[in-house]
């Protein structure tokens, strides 16, 4: 063959490439004996003094203005580089750069991850389902419902056992339903022995049906604590209903305190410390997490020793978005009355203190053995230079949470990436962008392929058909001087 | 399974781009969003397979094709041969010919046994099947493209851009390409729209269901001089192989600004071995580009007379020939040849759209 032509093993057609030439698919070509990858891919580009975020450029379609990249202003993300995996190949692109006089390195690879999923926060109090419960998409098992948070319900979906250890229909499902979410797509999950909920990266999330506007202010004790003052001589009980903590008033610390005289209420559900209690019903989709929809269904009849007819009783749910007033009767039954004026604004209070409830997708992924050896001749020594913040991780430009001890396991906030950030594989896995930017001397000490490292204008150079989008705001810019993602 | 294969939505979220190797696809199906989805899965389903179904017989693939000759394995290259052999005899071909239309039939095929569209089109590169239910209709533009000398590219690096851009709309060497009509940046439409000047409608009653673009500028090598010649014919694979036969028919035997290079010289492993492909073509005085045109258009209507093909537009620097002009449907422009301001622009078929699109 040729003499000076170069095999290409990137795809099973084999081309040999001359030197100057490409190979047929136009992506890979022979620069001076190397292969190297010509590929479209996003650039994040800084907008000085611009405030949108993420406008993609158009491609092809504008000409090079001939200006060119200025290195501290464009950082170039993985998405759409590629990947060499399974190979020892090194990544598709290390670039190097200039930053206040520093030689950066940033090597930018596709992961395909298969051991990796999303951690979703949705803030409600309303109940999906049982922790372990198992969380369904299109009917396949797809995540399980993990311990909640203070104000959320957390899930945890995708991980290895779904993509891969199930059926092939659960592993595309459930790869589907990743790649949705992570690309800021809404997703229906089905809850067993829960609820159905609609979740999306920054949205609120829909469950049975119902939008979900605000988090709870606090638990129901946590309420009644913080409301005491404003209710004080304008009514003589509250009920603040919470599927965790059913708080009252005059029981409650609180109440104790401004010297709220005992009403003679009884709760249902098991009493904690005074003023709060367990179950009180059970949980649903109703007032304050619980599953009751009439709230006089919590409370037993009131002690008539104590009690006194006109009694007034506010009860109100965790967000202020269920309430309802009473006064007892000669008989001490409570009888619905309208929400006098001066109790409204401390309904209202409650629900402005609730901050909107949203959906939080993390995207979570381990950058395995083949992966860093994109990147270093010596793998571990990537891990290593991570841990020792020397090295700096991003995903698609966006500052990512690297977890403490071994390997490179890392998190990022979906909503903080360009659109669009993730792809797929048909293994199933999913394909994220990661990025590693260090300075150039301490690439060449953890054994990186310093043969492979080209100027960013050279990339510029060679490819006009790269997406340029302004980076999220909020973002850290990727090269600035600082910590690493391990912070 | 293999991994190299790439399976995404394009960020308008209705296409689906599949990328292989050197095969490169838009897909884009319509109907119910069910039956999209079952059409885009059974189609990434069936994609990871193609590339290495094709290399293992891809040293048969490379031969040249005879008439009676054998038959590869794969329903790939078995679509490839049969487009090629109705010119086994008379000429030099190989199947890889049709592979760009063979591939974009396999998977538009997968997608329509799938589920129920009304509509869908795969575009391999320029070489694009459609499918079109009962009702359903194509409109495709005709549309003038920049001179490559515009785009100071050298000929390595021109490549396709369709995967990253949201329209693939300026292939860097004479091609062909594809839009619909939503979720196109208005930008990028009006370019289109300055530049469109004629369009033609595919509907379900007409029997096309191909169309490919072959020429020296492009991504294959061409043994003629059209900068692009578009052909409408009733498969992709079948419109594949007459562009190549046709666009290699344009030419002006021992013209001296004509640059040609033996294709082993510049792909040692090309399918056309030693043959001379074109690699410049200089200005040419305007006798000169029609008598160019001319061969290409009397093959080309000999095909259109043995049912091989259904239409083609040929171009040569500025210059466009129309064969089965009525399937062109360029009533605006009744004129035989059309003809641009020197070095400003080409004509190419450069895409359809669905119903309108060009007009808003």
């Amino acid at each position: 063959m040729a003499d000076d032509a170069i095999r290409c093993d990137a795809c099973p057609v084999l081309c040999y490439i001359k030197p100057g030439r490409t190979g047929s698919c136009d992506r890979y070509g022979n620069h001076d004996g190397q292969l190297v990858r010509l590929d479209p891919h996003v650039m994040l580009e800084r907008a000085q003094s611009r405030g949108e975020s993420l406008v993609p450029f158009l491609g092809k379609s504008r000409e090079w203005d001939g200006n060119l990249v200025n290195d501290a202003q464009t950082f170039v993300t993985a998405i759409g580089a590629g990947t060499t995996y399974p190979d020892y190949k090194p990544a598709p692109f290390i670039i190097s750069s200039q930053v206040q006089g520093v030689d950066m390195v940033t090597v930018v690879t596709e992961g395909i991850f298969s051991y990796c999923g999303v951690k979703l926060k949705i803030d409600t109090d309303r109940h999906l389902g049982a922790e372990c419960s198992i969380v369904r998409a299109q009917g396949e098992a797809v995540g399980h419902v993990t311990t909640s948070e203070y104000g959320s319900q957390m899930l945890s979906l995708g991980g290895v056992r779904h993509l891969t250890g199930g059926s092939r229909h659960e592993g595309t499902v459930t790869c589907d339903t990743l790649l949705h979410l992570c690309n800021g797509k809404a997703v229906e999950l089905q809850i067993d022995n829960g609820a159905k909920v609609v979740v999306q990266a920054g949205k609120a999330p829909i469950v049975d049906g119902m939008q979900e506007e605000r988090m709870r202010v606090g638990c129901g004790s946590a309420t009644i604590g913080m409301f005491a003052k404003q209710w004080f001589g304008k009514v003589d009980e509250v009920v603040v209903v919470d599927d965790h903590i059913t708080g009252v008033l005059s029981e409650h610390q609180a109440g104790k305190l401004l010297d709220i005289p005992e009403t003679g209420i009884k709760m249902k559900g098991r009493r904690s410390t005074p003023g709060r209690y367990f179950k009180v019903a059970e949980p649903g989709t109703s007032w304050g997490g619980t599953n009751i929809t009439d709230p006089l269904s919590i409370l037993a009849p009131f002690d008539p020793e104590v009690a006194k007819p006109g009694l007034r009783l506010l009860m109100v749910s965790t967000t202020g978005e269920q309430y309802a007033y009473y006064e007892l009767d000669d008989a001490l039954r409570p009888v619905e009355r309208n929400l006098p004026p001066s109790l409204q604004e401390s309904v209202a209070r409650i629900r402005e203190n609730c901050e909107p409830a949203l959906c939080t997708v993390l995207f979570m992924g381990g950058a395995g053995g083949s992966l860093r050896a994109g990147v270093t001749e010596n793998p571990v020594k990537l891990t290593l230079s991570v841990r020792d913040a020397l090295t700096r991780v991003t995903s698609g430009g966006a500052p990512v949470y690297v977890w403490p001890g071994g390997g490179i396991t890392y998190m990022v906030d979906v909503s903080r990436m360009p659109e669009n950030a993730f792809g797929y594989v048909p293994t199933p896995a999913l394909v994220a962008p990661i990025e590693f930017t260090m300075k150039l001397d301490d690439y060449a000490a953890l054994g990186g392929h310093m043969d492979h490292v080209r100027p960013l204008h050279s990339i510029h150079r060679a490819d006009d058909g790269s997406r340029r989008v302004a980076p999220r705001e909020g973002n850290p810019w990727p090269l600035s001087a600082g910590k690493s993602g391990r912070e | 399974m293999n991994i190299r294969a790439q399976i995404r939505m394009l960020p308008d979220n209705r296409r689906l781009h599949m990328h292989d190797g050197p095969i490169d696809l838009i897909v884009e199906a319509f109907g119910r969003p069910m039956d999209i989805k079952a059409a885009y899965r059974a189609a990434a389903q069936r994609f990871p397979t193609v590339l290495d179904e094709l290399c293992e017989e891809l040293k048969f693939l490379r031969q040249p094709t005879r008439p009676d000759g054998p038959l590869p394995q794969g329903p790939i290259a078995r679509r490839m041969v049969a487009a090629v052999t109705p010119y086994a005899a008379t000429t030099f071909i190989t199947p890889m010919a049709a592979v760009a239309g063979a591939v974009a039939e396999e998977i538009l095929g997968i997608m329509t046994h799938a589920a129920e569209l009304s509509r869908a089109y795969v575009n391999d590169g320029g070489d694009i099947a459609l499918h079109l239910g009962p009702g359903e209709r194509f409109v495709v533009g005709m549309m003038e493209y920049p001179r490559p000398e515009a785009i100071a590219l050298p000929r390595e690096l021109a490549r396709y851009t369709f995967p990253n851009s949201p329209v693939f709309l300026c292939a860097p060497r004479g091609s062909s390409s594809l839009s619909t009509s939503n979720g196109t940046p208005r930008s990028e439409y009006e370019l289109q729209r300055n530049t469109l000047f004629g369009t033609t409608t595919l509907d379900f009653t007409h029997p096309v269901r191909g169309i490919a673009t072959s020429g020296w500028r492009g991504r294959s090598f061409s043994l003629g001089i059209a900068d692009a010649v578009t052909v409408l014919a009733d498969t992709a694979a079948q419109a594949d192989a007459a562009a190549t036969v046709i666009a290699n028919a344009v030419d002006l035997p021992g013209h001296p600004a004509v640059v040609r290079i033996a294709a082993n010289e510049l792909q040692p492993d090309t399918d056309l071995a030693d043959r001379p492909v074109t690699q410049g073509v200089g200005e040419l005085r305007l006798d000169e580009i029609h008598a160019a045109l001319s061969a290409g258009a009397q093959v080309a209507d000999q095909l259109r007379r043995q049912g091989l093909i259904r239409a083609a537009a040929l171009n040569l620097q500025s210059e466009t020939r129309l064969v089965g002009r009525r399937n062109f449907g360029l009533d605006e422009y009744p004129v035989e040849s059309i003809r641009f301001g020197k070095g400003t622009a080409s004509a190419v078929p450069i895409g359809a759209t669905s119903d309108g699109g060009f007009s808003r």
